[in-house]
Protein backbone atom coordinates (compact mmCIF):
# COMPACT_ATOMS: atom_id res chain seq x y z
CA UNK A 1 0.00 0.00 0.00
CA UNK A 2 2.77 2.38 0.95
CA UNK A 3 6.17 1.64 -0.52
CA UNK A 4 9.11 3.84 0.26
CA UNK A 5 12.57 3.02 -1.00
CA UNK A 6 15.83 4.87 -0.40
CA UNK A 7 14.12 8.18 0.10
CA UNK A 8 16.48 11.14 0.63
CA UNK A 9 15.82 14.80 1.03
CA UNK A 10 18.24 17.65 1.61
CA UNK A 11 17.45 21.30 2.21
CA UNK A 12 19.58 24.33 1.48
CA UNK A 13 19.41 26.61 4.45
CA UNK A 14 20.88 30.09 4.41
CA UNK A 15 23.48 30.45 7.15
CA UNK A 16 23.04 33.39 9.43
CA UNK A 17 25.97 35.69 9.27
CA UNK A 18 27.10 38.37 11.66
CA UNK A 19 25.17 41.37 10.45
CA UNK A 20 21.79 41.55 8.85
CA UNK A 21 23.29 44.04 6.41
CA UNK A 22 26.07 41.72 5.27
CA UNK A 23 23.67 38.82 4.80
CA UNK A 24 21.68 40.93 2.37
CA UNK A 25 24.55 40.77 -0.08
CA UNK A 26 26.31 37.48 0.43
CA UNK A 27 24.75 34.29 1.52
CA UNK A 28 26.29 31.02 2.43
CA UNK A 29 24.21 27.94 2.24
CA UNK A 30 24.35 24.94 4.42
CA UNK A 31 22.93 21.61 3.32
CA UNK A 32 20.78 19.85 5.84
CA UNK A 33 20.08 16.21 5.19
CA UNK A 34 16.56 15.86 6.47
CA UNK A 35 16.15 12.28 5.26
CA UNK A 36 18.85 9.77 4.43
CA UNK A 37 17.98 6.61 2.58
CA UNK A 38 14.70 5.82 4.31
CA UNK A 39 12.87 2.65 3.25
CA UNK A 40 9.77 0.98 4.61
CA UNK A 41 6.54 -0.64 3.55
CA UNK A 42 3.06 -0.56 4.99
CA UNK A 43 0.15 -2.90 4.50
CA UNK A 44 -3.53 -1.90 4.35
CA UNK A 45 -5.12 -1.55 7.75
CA UNK A 46 -1.90 -1.03 9.70
CA UNK A 47 -1.46 1.66 12.34
CA UNK A 48 2.13 2.78 12.39
CA UNK A 49 3.62 5.14 14.94
CA UNK A 50 6.29 7.26 13.33
CA UNK A 51 8.44 8.61 16.11
CA UNK A 52 11.64 10.48 16.67
CA UNK A 53 12.86 13.61 18.42
CA UNK A 54 12.15 17.08 17.08
CA UNK A 55 13.91 17.69 13.79
CA UNK A 56 14.39 13.99 13.06
CA UNK A 57 12.60 14.18 9.72
CA UNK A 58 9.12 13.02 10.70
CA UNK A 59 7.28 15.94 9.15
CA UNK A 60 9.45 15.82 6.03
CA UNK A 61 8.46 12.19 5.49
CA UNK A 62 4.78 12.96 6.02
CA UNK A 63 5.05 15.89 3.62
CA UNK A 64 6.62 13.73 0.94
CA UNK A 65 4.02 11.02 1.44
CA UNK A 66 1.21 13.56 1.15
CA UNK A 67 2.60 15.14 -2.02
CA UNK A 68 3.64 18.47 -0.48
CA UNK A 69 7.38 17.99 -0.98
CA UNK A 70 9.41 16.35 -3.71
CA UNK A 71 12.36 14.24 -2.48
CA UNK A 72 15.83 14.45 -4.03
CA UNK A 73 16.11 10.75 -4.68
CA UNK A 74 14.22 7.60 -3.94
CA UNK A 75 10.89 6.05 -4.65
CA UNK A 76 7.59 6.57 -2.92
CA UNK A 77 4.49 4.85 -4.16
CA UNK A 78 1.21 5.06 -2.37
CA UNK A 79 -1.57 2.89 -3.77
CA UNK A 80 0.52 2.72 -6.92
CA UNK A 81 0.73 6.51 -7.30
CA UNK A 82 3.81 8.68 -6.89
CA UNK A 83 2.43 11.56 -4.79
CA UNK A 84 4.37 14.45 -6.30
CA UNK A 85 3.76 13.28 -9.88
CA UNK A 86 -0.02 13.06 -9.72
CA UNK A 87 -0.83 15.25 -6.76
CA UNK A 88 -4.55 15.69 -7.39
CA UNK A 89 -5.21 12.01 -8.02
CA UNK A 90 -3.15 11.08 -4.96
CA UNK A 91 -4.71 13.45 -2.42
CA UNK A 92 -8.16 11.92 -2.95
CA UNK A 93 -6.81 8.76 -1.30
CA UNK A 94 -5.38 10.44 1.77
CA UNK A 95 -6.55 12.48 4.72
CA UNK A 96 -4.12 14.69 6.62
CA UNK A 97 -4.43 16.22 10.07
CA UNK A 98 -1.77 18.71 11.09
CA UNK A 99 -2.30 18.93 14.83
CA UNK A 100 -1.14 22.50 15.11
CA UNK A 101 -3.00 23.93 12.13
CA UNK A 102 -6.66 24.28 11.45
CA UNK A 103 -8.43 23.52 8.22
CA UNK A 104 -11.82 24.70 9.45
CA UNK A 105 -13.31 28.09 8.70
CA UNK A 106 -13.01 30.19 11.80
CA UNK A 107 -16.16 32.30 11.82
CA UNK A 108 -18.79 29.97 10.41
CA UNK A 109 -20.46 26.85 11.87
CA UNK A 110 -18.52 23.59 11.53
CA UNK A 111 -21.09 22.09 9.17
CA UNK A 112 -20.32 24.81 6.59
CA UNK A 113 -16.69 23.73 6.48
CA UNK A 114 -17.80 20.14 5.96
CA UNK A 115 -20.17 21.17 3.18
CA UNK A 116 -17.38 23.05 1.43
CA UNK A 117 -15.17 19.96 1.63
CA UNK A 118 -18.00 17.97 0.08
CA UNK A 119 -17.82 20.30 -2.92
CA UNK A 120 -14.02 20.32 -3.05
CA UNK A 121 -13.91 16.53 -3.18
CA UNK A 122 -17.03 16.41 -5.39
CA UNK A 123 -18.71 13.83 -3.15
CA UNK A 124 -22.15 12.53 -3.97
CA UNK A 125 -24.84 13.56 -1.51
CA UNK A 126 -25.46 9.91 -0.53
CA UNK A 127 -21.79 9.15 0.21
CA UNK A 128 -21.36 12.43 2.03
CA UNK A 129 -24.40 11.88 4.27
CA UNK A 130 -23.31 8.35 5.09
CA UNK A 131 -19.75 9.35 6.04
CA UNK A 132 -20.90 12.40 7.92
CA UNK A 133 -23.44 10.40 9.96
CA UNK A 134 -20.76 7.92 10.91
CA UNK A 135 -18.29 10.64 11.89
CA UNK A 136 -20.90 12.56 13.86
CA UNK A 137 -21.84 9.44 15.81
CA UNK A 138 -18.32 8.23 16.50
CA UNK A 139 -16.84 11.61 17.36
CA UNK A 140 -19.93 12.87 19.15
CA UNK A 141 -20.23 15.98 17.01
CA UNK A 142 -24.01 16.38 16.91
CA UNK A 143 -24.01 19.37 19.24
CA UNK A 144 -20.97 21.00 17.66
CA UNK A 145 -22.06 21.09 14.01
CA UNK A 146 -23.89 24.39 14.25
CA UNK A 147 -21.33 26.14 16.46
CA UNK A 148 -18.84 28.56 14.89
CA UNK A 149 -15.34 27.10 15.04
CA UNK A 150 -13.94 30.01 17.05
CA UNK A 151 -16.25 29.05 19.95
CA UNK A 152 -15.01 25.45 20.17
CA UNK A 153 -12.55 24.22 22.79
CA UNK A 154 -9.29 22.75 21.53
CA UNK A 155 -10.52 19.20 22.13
CA UNK A 156 -13.79 19.81 20.33
CA UNK A 157 -11.96 21.42 17.47
CA UNK A 158 -9.56 18.52 17.12
CA UNK A 159 -12.49 16.12 16.84
CA UNK A 160 -13.89 18.30 14.07
CA UNK A 161 -10.48 18.49 12.36
CA UNK A 162 -10.23 14.71 12.28
CA UNK A 163 -13.73 14.46 10.89
CA UNK A 164 -12.83 17.01 8.21
CA UNK A 165 -9.82 14.92 7.18
CA UNK A 166 -12.00 11.81 6.79
CA UNK A 167 -15.06 13.29 5.09
CA UNK A 168 -13.95 11.96 1.68
CA UNK A 169 -13.37 8.44 3.08
CA UNK A 170 -9.61 8.31 2.41
CA UNK A 171 -7.83 4.98 2.51
CA UNK A 172 -4.85 6.42 4.36
CA UNK A 173 -4.85 8.89 7.23
CA UNK A 174 -1.76 10.89 8.20
CA UNK A 175 -1.94 12.31 11.69
CA UNK A 176 0.77 14.78 12.63
CA UNK A 177 0.61 15.13 16.42
CA UNK A 178 -3.16 14.74 16.71
CA UNK A 179 -3.28 14.87 20.51
CA UNK A 180 -0.98 17.83 21.09
CA UNK A 181 -2.34 20.12 23.78
CA UNK A 182 -5.46 18.05 24.47
CA UNK A 183 -6.81 17.17 27.90
CA UNK A 184 -6.98 13.55 29.05
CA UNK A 185 -10.62 13.03 28.09
CA UNK A 186 -10.14 14.39 24.58
CA UNK A 187 -6.97 12.37 24.09
CA UNK A 188 -8.77 9.17 24.93
CA UNK A 189 -11.71 10.10 22.69
CA UNK A 190 -9.34 10.72 19.78
CA UNK A 191 -7.46 7.47 20.36
CA UNK A 192 -10.63 5.42 20.58
CA UNK A 193 -11.91 6.96 17.40
CA UNK A 194 -8.71 6.17 15.51
CA UNK A 195 -8.91 2.57 16.66
CA UNK A 196 -12.53 2.33 15.59
CA UNK A 197 -12.10 3.84 12.15
CA UNK A 198 -9.09 1.63 11.57
CA UNK A 199 -10.96 -1.53 12.54
CA UNK A 200 -14.23 -0.77 10.77
CA UNK A 201 -13.20 1.12 7.65
CA UNK A 202 -9.77 -0.46 7.22
CA UNK A 203 -8.15 2.98 7.18
CA UNK A 204 -4.37 2.78 7.27
CA UNK A 205 -3.00 5.23 9.81
CA UNK A 206 0.41 6.87 10.02
CA UNK A 207 0.79 8.73 13.27
CA UNK A 208 3.54 11.02 14.48
CA UNK A 209 3.49 11.96 18.12
CA UNK A 210 5.61 12.76 21.13
CA UNK A 211 3.04 11.27 23.45
CA UNK A 212 4.08 7.69 24.05
CA UNK A 213 0.65 6.88 25.43
CA UNK A 214 -0.70 7.45 21.92
CA UNK A 215 1.77 4.91 20.63
CA UNK A 216 1.00 2.42 23.36
CA UNK A 217 -2.73 2.75 22.83
CA UNK A 218 -2.69 2.66 19.04
CA UNK A 219 0.36 1.55 17.21
CA UNK A 220 1.07 -2.09 16.63
CA UNK A 221 4.23 -1.11 14.86
CA UNK A 222 6.64 1.74 15.31
CA UNK A 223 9.24 3.26 13.07
CA UNK A 224 11.86 5.28 14.88
CA UNK A 225 13.90 7.83 13.01
CA UNK A 226 16.63 10.14 14.16
CA UNK A 227 18.80 12.58 12.23
CA UNK A 228 17.03 11.51 9.07
CA UNK A 229 17.86 7.83 9.38
CA UNK A 230 15.62 4.90 10.18
CA UNK A 231 16.76 3.35 13.44
CA UNK A 232 14.11 0.86 14.37
CA UNK A 233 11.17 -0.69 12.58
CA UNK A 234 9.15 -3.33 14.37
CA UNK A 235 6.46 -3.97 16.90
CA UNK A 236 6.28 -2.32 20.24
CA UNK A 237 6.37 -5.54 22.27
CA UNK A 238 9.64 -6.43 20.61
CA UNK A 239 11.09 -3.06 21.43
CA UNK A 240 10.08 -3.58 25.02
CA UNK A 241 11.65 -7.04 25.11
CA UNK A 242 14.89 -5.84 23.62
CA UNK A 243 15.29 -2.61 25.42
CA UNK A 244 13.89 -3.15 28.88
CA UNK A 245 16.90 -3.61 31.05
CA UNK A 246 15.44 -2.54 34.36
CA UNK A 247 12.34 -2.93 36.46
CA UNK A 248 11.20 -0.79 39.28
CA UNK A 249 10.21 -2.29 42.63
CA UNK A 250 8.40 -0.18 45.23
CA UNK A 251 8.17 -1.57 48.77
CA UNK A 252 6.32 -0.37 51.84
CA UNK A 253 7.53 -1.82 55.09
CA UNK A 254 7.29 -1.37 58.85
CA UNK A 255 9.65 1.39 59.83
CA UNK A 256 13.20 0.23 59.94
CA UNK A 257 16.22 2.47 59.65
CA UNK A 258 18.74 -0.18 58.64
CA UNK A 259 19.95 0.58 55.09
CA UNK A 260 18.84 -1.62 52.23
CA UNK A 261 21.51 -3.60 50.46
CA UNK A 262 20.33 -5.95 47.78
CA UNK A 263 22.49 -7.39 45.03
CA UNK A 264 21.86 -5.87 41.54
CA UNK A 265 19.64 -3.08 42.79
CA UNK A 266 20.04 0.64 42.89
CA UNK A 267 18.09 2.48 45.57
CA UNK A 268 16.34 5.36 43.81
CA UNK A 269 14.50 6.65 46.80
CA UNK A 270 14.35 5.61 50.43
CA UNK A 271 12.46 6.95 53.42
CA UNK A 272 11.47 5.46 56.78
CA UNK A 273 8.79 3.13 55.48
CA UNK A 274 9.12 3.16 51.69
CA UNK A 275 11.86 2.42 49.17
CA UNK A 276 12.05 2.43 45.39
CA UNK A 277 14.57 0.08 43.84
CA UNK A 278 15.77 -0.13 40.27
CA UNK A 279 16.44 -3.77 39.45
CA UNK A 280 19.13 -4.42 36.88
CA UNK A 281 17.82 -7.42 34.96
CA UNK A 282 21.28 -8.32 33.70
CA UNK A 283 22.61 -8.95 37.21
CA UNK A 284 19.56 -10.36 38.94
CA UNK A 285 15.82 -10.98 38.57
CA UNK A 286 12.68 -9.74 40.28
CA UNK A 287 11.79 -12.92 42.31
CA UNK A 288 15.20 -13.06 43.96
CA UNK A 289 15.01 -9.35 44.80
CA UNK A 290 11.64 -9.87 46.46
CA UNK A 291 12.97 -12.90 48.30
CA UNK A 292 15.87 -10.87 49.60
CA UNK A 293 13.56 -8.01 50.60
CA UNK A 294 11.24 -10.23 52.64
CA UNK A 295 14.28 -11.59 54.44
CA UNK A 296 15.53 -8.13 55.37
CA UNK A 297 12.32 -6.26 56.24
CA UNK A 298 8.77 -6.89 57.33
CA UNK A 299 6.94 -5.96 54.15
CA UNK A 300 3.48 -4.37 54.07
CA UNK A 301 3.09 -4.00 50.33
CA UNK A 302 5.13 -4.45 47.19
CA UNK A 303 4.65 -3.44 43.54
CA UNK A 304 6.64 -4.06 40.39
CA UNK A 305 6.53 -1.73 37.34
CA UNK A 306 8.07 -1.89 33.92
CA UNK A 307 10.02 1.05 32.71
CA UNK A 308 7.59 3.49 31.13
CA UNK A 309 7.77 3.56 27.34
CA UNK A 310 9.01 7.16 27.55
CA UNK A 311 12.15 6.06 29.33
CA UNK A 312 12.75 3.34 26.80
CA UNK A 313 12.56 5.90 24.04
CA UNK A 314 14.91 8.22 25.89
CA UNK A 315 17.36 5.33 26.23
CA UNK A 316 16.97 4.54 22.56
CA UNK A 317 17.68 8.14 21.60
CA UNK A 318 20.71 8.04 23.85
CA UNK A 319 21.92 4.77 22.43
CA UNK A 320 21.67 6.05 18.86
CA UNK A 321 23.03 9.41 19.95
CA UNK A 322 20.21 11.45 18.49
CA UNK B 1 -16.31 27.53 -11.38
CA UNK B 2 -19.01 26.25 -9.05
CA UNK B 3 -16.46 25.77 -6.30
CA UNK B 4 -15.27 29.35 -6.80
CA UNK B 5 -18.75 30.61 -5.94
CA UNK B 6 -18.94 28.23 -2.99
CA UNK B 7 -15.77 29.81 -1.60
CA UNK B 8 -17.23 33.28 -2.23
CA UNK B 9 -20.41 32.35 -0.38
CA UNK B 10 -18.40 31.11 2.61
CA UNK B 11 -16.52 34.37 2.81
CA UNK B 12 -19.63 36.44 2.51
CA UNK B 13 -21.11 34.45 5.37
CA UNK B 14 -17.90 34.82 7.43
CA UNK B 15 -17.75 38.55 6.91
CA UNK B 16 -21.43 39.00 7.68
CA UNK B 17 -20.77 37.64 11.17
CA UNK B 18 -19.35 41.05 11.99
CA UNK B 19 -21.99 43.22 10.33
CA UNK B 20 -21.14 46.58 11.88
CA UNK B 21 -17.48 46.23 11.06
CA UNK B 22 -18.42 45.18 7.53
CA UNK B 23 -20.61 48.21 6.95
CA UNK B 24 -18.07 50.63 8.41
CA UNK B 25 -15.30 49.20 6.21
CA UNK B 26 -17.54 49.52 3.15
CA UNK B 27 -18.17 53.16 3.97
CA UNK B 28 -14.43 53.71 4.45
CA UNK B 29 -13.69 52.04 1.14
CA UNK B 30 -16.19 54.38 -0.45
CA UNK B 31 -14.90 57.62 0.95
CA UNK B 32 -11.11 57.28 0.88
CA UNK B 33 -10.80 57.19 -2.93
CA UNK B 34 -13.78 59.52 -3.20
CA UNK B 35 -11.86 62.30 -1.50
CA UNK B 36 -9.02 61.79 -3.98
CA UNK B 37 -11.62 62.32 -6.65
CA UNK B 38 -12.84 65.49 -4.98
CA UNK B 39 -9.24 66.69 -5.13
CA UNK B 40 -9.21 65.89 -8.84
CA UNK B 41 -12.36 67.94 -9.32
CA UNK B 42 -10.86 70.92 -7.54
CA UNK B 43 -7.73 70.65 -9.64
CA UNK B 44 -9.74 70.74 -12.86
CA UNK B 45 -11.63 73.70 -11.45
CA UNK B 46 -8.32 75.56 -11.55
CA UNK B 47 -6.76 74.27 -14.77
CA UNK B 48 -9.71 73.24 -16.98
CA UNK B 49 -7.82 70.44 -18.70
CA UNK B 50 -4.95 68.00 -18.21
CA UNK B 51 -2.76 67.66 -21.31
CA UNK B 52 -5.88 68.13 -23.39
CA UNK B 53 -8.08 65.77 -21.39
CA UNK B 54 -11.23 67.23 -19.88
CA UNK B 55 -12.51 66.58 -16.39
CA UNK B 56 -15.29 64.26 -17.57
CA UNK B 57 -12.93 62.20 -19.72
CA UNK B 58 -10.61 61.67 -16.79
CA UNK B 59 -13.58 60.89 -14.53
CA UNK B 60 -14.74 58.18 -16.94
CA UNK B 61 -11.35 56.51 -16.87
CA UNK B 62 -11.01 57.01 -13.11
CA UNK B 63 -14.36 55.29 -12.59
CA UNK B 64 -13.48 52.34 -14.82
CA UNK B 65 -10.10 51.75 -13.17
CA UNK B 66 -11.58 51.92 -9.68
CA UNK B 67 -14.29 49.46 -10.61
CA UNK B 68 -11.68 47.06 -11.92
CA UNK B 69 -9.38 47.53 -8.94
CA UNK B 70 -12.17 46.96 -6.44
CA UNK B 71 -13.30 43.79 -8.21
CA UNK B 72 -9.80 42.39 -8.36
CA UNK B 73 -9.12 43.32 -4.73
CA UNK B 74 -12.33 41.61 -3.67
CA UNK B 75 -11.71 38.44 -5.64
CA UNK B 76 -7.92 38.12 -5.77
CA UNK B 77 -7.34 39.24 -2.18
CA UNK B 78 -6.08 35.73 -1.39
CA UNK B 79 -3.01 36.34 -3.54
CA UNK B 80 -2.53 39.79 -2.05
CA UNK B 81 -2.22 38.32 1.44
CA UNK B 82 -0.51 35.14 0.29
CA UNK B 83 2.92 35.67 1.90
CA UNK B 84 1.38 34.98 5.31
CA UNK B 85 0.14 31.67 4.03
CA UNK B 86 3.63 30.49 3.12
CA UNK B 87 5.08 31.73 6.38
CA UNK B 88 2.58 29.91 8.58
CA UNK B 89 2.73 26.78 6.46
CA UNK B 90 -0.97 26.91 5.66
CA UNK B 91 -0.04 26.54 2.02
CA UNK B 92 0.71 22.86 2.77
CA UNK B 93 -2.97 22.44 3.50
CA UNK B 94 -3.86 23.50 -0.03
CA UNK B 95 -1.46 20.99 -1.52
CA UNK B 96 -3.36 18.09 0.05
CA UNK B 97 -6.63 19.09 -1.60
CA UNK B 98 -7.68 17.85 -5.04
CA UNK B 99 -7.97 21.29 -6.64
CA UNK B 100 -5.48 23.50 -8.50
CA UNK B 101 -3.53 25.62 -6.02
CA UNK B 102 -4.34 28.91 -7.79
CA UNK B 103 -8.06 28.26 -7.43
CA UNK B 104 -7.63 27.50 -3.73
CA UNK B 105 -5.58 30.62 -3.05
CA UNK B 106 -8.27 32.58 -4.87
CA UNK B 107 -10.78 31.01 -2.50
CA UNK B 108 -8.62 31.64 0.56
CA UNK B 109 -9.86 35.21 0.88
CA UNK B 110 -12.56 37.44 -0.49
CA UNK B 111 -12.82 41.04 0.59
CA UNK B 112 -16.43 42.03 0.10
CA UNK B 113 -15.93 45.41 1.76
CA UNK B 114 -14.52 46.53 -1.59
CA UNK B 115 -18.15 46.94 -2.64
CA UNK B 116 -17.80 50.46 -1.21
CA UNK B 117 -15.02 51.26 -3.64
CA UNK B 118 -16.91 49.63 -6.51
CA UNK B 119 -19.90 51.84 -5.82
CA UNK B 120 -17.66 54.88 -5.72
CA UNK B 121 -16.18 53.89 -9.10
CA UNK B 122 -19.62 53.48 -10.64
CA UNK B 123 -20.79 56.90 -9.41
CA UNK B 124 -17.71 58.65 -10.75
CA UNK B 125 -18.03 56.77 -14.03
CA UNK B 126 -21.63 57.98 -14.35
CA UNK B 127 -20.52 61.56 -13.59
CA UNK B 128 -17.91 61.15 -16.32
CA UNK B 129 -20.19 59.91 -19.10
CA UNK B 130 -22.82 62.45 -18.09
CA UNK B 131 -20.60 65.28 -19.26
CA UNK B 132 -19.23 63.74 -22.45
CA UNK B 133 -20.85 64.07 -25.80
CA UNK B 134 -20.51 60.54 -27.16
CA UNK B 135 -22.92 58.61 -29.29
CA UNK B 136 -23.26 55.37 -27.29
CA UNK B 137 -23.38 52.52 -29.76
CA UNK B 138 -23.61 48.93 -28.61
CA UNK B 139 -19.95 48.47 -29.48
CA UNK B 140 -18.91 51.42 -27.36
CA UNK B 141 -20.90 50.17 -24.40
CA UNK B 142 -19.20 46.81 -24.78
CA UNK B 143 -15.84 48.56 -24.86
CA UNK B 144 -16.49 49.99 -21.40
CA UNK B 145 -17.30 46.51 -20.13
CA UNK B 146 -14.15 45.17 -21.84
CA UNK B 147 -12.10 47.89 -20.13
CA UNK B 148 -13.36 46.83 -16.71
CA UNK B 149 -12.74 43.15 -17.50
CA UNK B 150 -9.30 43.75 -19.00
CA UNK B 151 -8.14 45.98 -16.15
CA UNK B 152 -9.43 43.48 -13.58
CA UNK B 153 -7.36 40.72 -15.16
CA UNK B 154 -4.22 42.84 -15.40
CA UNK B 155 -4.41 43.81 -11.74
CA UNK B 156 -5.21 40.24 -10.74
CA UNK B 157 -2.19 39.10 -12.76
CA UNK B 158 0.00 41.57 -10.85
CA UNK B 159 -1.31 40.28 -7.53
CA UNK B 160 -0.53 36.72 -8.63
CA UNK B 161 2.99 37.59 -9.80
CA UNK B 162 3.87 39.30 -6.55
CA UNK B 163 2.31 36.54 -4.48
CA UNK B 164 4.58 34.10 -6.31
CA UNK B 165 7.67 35.94 -5.07
CA UNK B 166 6.77 34.88 -1.53
CA UNK B 167 7.95 31.39 -2.43
CA UNK B 168 11.47 32.79 -2.48
CA UNK B 169 11.35 35.52 0.11
CA UNK B 170 9.08 34.81 3.00
CA UNK B 171 8.50 38.46 3.79
CA UNK B 172 5.78 40.13 1.79
CA UNK B 173 7.19 42.44 -0.80
CA UNK B 174 6.27 46.01 -0.10
CA UNK B 175 7.74 46.84 -3.49
CA UNK B 176 4.76 45.05 -5.01
CA UNK B 177 2.59 47.99 -4.01
CA UNK B 178 4.48 50.18 -6.48
CA UNK B 179 2.95 48.14 -9.24
CA UNK B 180 -0.50 47.39 -7.82
CA UNK B 181 -1.44 50.52 -5.87
CA UNK B 182 0.96 52.58 -7.96
CA UNK B 183 -0.42 51.11 -11.17
CA UNK B 184 -3.89 52.03 -10.07
CA UNK B 185 -2.87 55.58 -9.20
CA UNK B 186 -1.20 56.04 -12.57
CA UNK B 187 -3.80 54.42 -14.75
CA UNK B 188 -6.67 56.38 -13.32
CA UNK B 189 -5.34 59.17 -15.55
CA UNK B 190 -4.77 58.83 -19.30
CA UNK B 191 -1.25 57.40 -19.54
CA UNK B 192 -0.36 59.87 -22.30
CA UNK B 193 0.12 62.59 -19.68
CA UNK B 194 3.26 60.81 -18.39
CA UNK B 195 6.79 60.72 -19.74
CA UNK B 196 7.49 58.37 -22.65
CA UNK B 197 9.37 55.64 -20.69
CA UNK B 198 6.51 55.36 -18.23
CA UNK B 199 3.99 55.14 -21.05
CA UNK B 200 6.02 52.40 -22.69
CA UNK B 201 6.44 50.45 -19.47
CA UNK B 202 2.71 50.50 -18.76
CA UNK B 203 1.85 49.55 -22.32
CA UNK B 204 4.33 46.84 -23.25
CA UNK B 205 5.45 45.33 -19.92
CA UNK B 206 2.45 45.78 -17.71
CA UNK B 207 -0.19 46.30 -20.40
CA UNK B 208 -2.34 48.90 -18.66
CA UNK B 209 -2.32 50.90 -21.91
CA UNK B 210 -4.80 48.51 -23.52
CA UNK B 211 -7.41 49.37 -20.90
CA UNK B 212 -6.43 53.00 -20.61
CA UNK B 213 -5.78 55.61 -23.29
CA UNK B 214 -6.26 53.32 -26.30
CA UNK B 215 -9.92 52.41 -25.62
CA UNK B 216 -10.55 55.85 -24.13
CA UNK B 217 -9.53 57.49 -27.38
CA UNK B 218 -11.65 54.98 -29.25
CA UNK B 219 -14.67 55.93 -27.13
CA UNK B 220 -14.03 59.62 -27.81
CA UNK B 221 -13.45 59.06 -31.55
CA UNK B 222 -9.93 60.44 -31.38
CA UNK B 223 -7.16 59.45 -33.75
CA UNK B 224 -5.20 57.36 -34.22
CA UNK B 225 -7.33 54.92 -32.24
CA UNK B 226 -10.78 55.56 -33.75
CA UNK B 227 -10.98 52.34 -35.78
CA UNK B 228 -13.60 49.85 -34.41
CA UNK B 229 -10.89 47.20 -33.96
CA UNK B 230 -9.70 49.19 -30.91
CA UNK B 231 -13.03 48.45 -29.25
CA UNK B 232 -11.70 44.98 -28.52
CA UNK B 233 -8.18 45.98 -27.48
CA UNK B 234 -9.01 45.96 -23.73
CA UNK B 235 -9.66 42.22 -23.90
CA UNK B 236 -5.93 41.77 -24.51
CA UNK B 237 -5.55 42.60 -20.84
CA UNK B 238 -7.15 39.25 -20.09
CA UNK B 239 -4.15 37.52 -21.68
CA UNK B 240 -1.90 39.00 -19.00
CA UNK B 241 -3.26 36.32 -16.65
CA UNK B 242 -1.56 33.58 -18.71
CA UNK B 243 2.10 34.43 -17.97
CA UNK B 244 1.06 35.28 -14.41
CA UNK B 245 -0.35 31.81 -13.84
CA UNK B 246 2.62 30.16 -15.55
CA UNK B 247 4.92 32.01 -13.18
CA UNK B 248 2.70 30.92 -10.29
CA UNK B 249 3.00 27.27 -11.26
CA UNK B 250 6.76 27.67 -11.52
CA UNK B 251 6.76 29.09 -7.98
CA UNK B 252 4.70 26.19 -6.64
CA UNK B 253 7.16 23.75 -8.18
CA UNK B 254 10.04 25.57 -6.51
CA UNK B 255 8.22 25.44 -3.17
CA UNK B 256 7.62 21.70 -3.46
CA UNK B 257 11.27 20.98 -4.00
CA UNK B 258 12.59 23.26 -1.26
CA UNK B 259 9.92 23.56 1.40
CA UNK B 260 9.72 26.74 3.37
Amino acid sequence: MIEIENLSKAFQVAKRKKGAFVSLFSREYETIHALKDISFKMEPGEIVGYIGPNGAGKSTTIKIMSGILVPNTGKCEILGITPWKSRIEHVRNIGVVFGQRTQLWWDVPVIDSFNLLRDIYKLSEVDYRRTLDQLVTYLDLALLLNTPVRQLSLGQRMRCEIAAALIHSPKILFLDEPTIGLDAVSKIAVRNFIKKINAENQVTVVLTTHDMNDIEALAGRIILIGKGEKLYDGDLANLRGNFISHKRVTVDFVENTAPLDIFGCEVLHASGERAVLLVDLVKTNVPSVIHELTNQKSIIDISVDSQPIEEIIVNLYREYQI
Amino acid sequence: MKIFFRYAKMWLKSQMVYKTSFILLCIGQFFVPFFVFVGLYLMFDLFDSLSGWSFNEVALLYGVIHMAFSISECVVRGFDSFSGMVRTGDFDRLLVRPLPTALQVLGSKFEFTRIGRLLQGIIIFVIGIGGIDVEWTLLKMSTVAFMVIGATFIMSGLFIIFATFSFWTIEGLEIANIFTDGGREMTQYPLLIYAKPIQKFFTFIVPFGVVNYIPLMYLLDRGPYDHPVYAFIPLMGVLFIVPSLLFWNFGVKHYKSTGS
